[in-house]
């Protein structure tokens, strides 16, 4: 048990935690209600991305990366996620009563 | 057999392609395909939101979160071996076969969700949002299914030893990490947001 938990006292440990954390917050910010469900949703976007960020650079270790290969996954993440959060708004605007 | 090992320094060497530079060829093709399944998806959804809602409500978001822990899990057991087997670790190959149980977990997790939607009527052709619900989830499990082969091959080819192929780990990381990204993405998209 001693020789697991050092395995793991490191920093991907550090990230995984916070990408549980994050995950956790999205779901329950589902429930936010109604009138706040617009913002609740750009949330959920952000904190996915935020998540996809964190997977490339930590995990997939981009942080180490040449810059043309971190600006292109960065570069990805901020134009899908822009664009989810604008086409978001839209299904919301179109579902106002 | 994975080729011979070369020797390899205990430190990630200062800016380095993970892998090869040809997996990323392959990796940002799928970034890109996914990218255009969420757009798709979107503005579809734009067009009759409370159709999308109403189907939507029929999933069971506990199933989407708890692969969705399963994958994030496997991901830290995948770059623990990244960075045993750049250590040199006798523990390297055993995180592999934890990613494999943990990636075969989703995919019993995934059939039975499948099943139970199937069951009570809920199939490919029920309605817009179920095509793109099986269609994308779909493709995604493909993408586990090659992730779990090629991590199944890993772990048969290498065995506990000071020396591994560091860059067929990465390789293969990449790609296993490529799987829980995706899903974090889809999870979003067709499980929470309104």
């Amino acid at each position: 048990m001693t020789m697991l938990i050092a395995l793991f006292k490191n920093r991907l440990t550090a990230i995984w935690a916070f990408l549980v954390l994050a995950t956790l917050i999205s779901v329950e910010s589902v429930g936010f209600g109604a009138n706040s469900q617009r913002l609740a949703t750009a949330l959920i976007t952000l904190i996915a991305f935020v998540k996809v960020r964190f997977i490339g650079l930590e995990f997939m270790e981009l942080r180490h990366a040449p810059l043309w290969l971190r600006l292109a996954f960065e570069g990805w993440t901020l134009v899908v996620c822009v664009a989810l959060v604008v086409l978001n708004y839209v299904v919301a605007s179109n579902s106002a009563p | 057999m994975i080729a011979v090992p070369i020797k390899q320094p205990a430190e990630r060497p200062a800016k380095h392609i993970p892998g090869e530079e040809g997996i990323w060829v392959l990796i940002f093709g799928d970034m890109v395909v996914f990218a255009i399944f969420f757009v798709t998806f979107l503005v579809y959804k734009a067009g009759n939101p409370a159709a999308y809602e109403a189907d939507q409500a029929l999933l069971n978001p506990h199933l989407g979160l708890l692969n969705t822990l399963l994958l994030l899990t496997s991901s830290l057991f995948m770059a623990q071996a990244v960075r045993l087997a750049r250590l040199g670790a006798k523990e390297a190959p055993a995180m592999i076969t934890a990613t494999i149980v943990l990636g075969l977990g989703f995919v019993v997790v995934k059939a039975f969700e499948w099943g139970e939607k199937i069951r009570a009527g809920l199939t490919l052709t029920h309605s817009e949002f179920f095509t793109y619900y099986y269609m994308f989830t779909g493709i995604h499990l493909m993408h586990v299914l090659i992730g779990l082969g090629v991590l199944l091959w890993l772990r048969s080819s290498c065995k506990p030893s000071e020396q591994y192929p560091v860059a067929t780990f990465e390789g293969c990381g990449v790609f296993w990490h490529l799987v829980d990204l995706l899903w974090v993405v889809l999870f979003a998209l067709l499980y929470l947001m309104k």
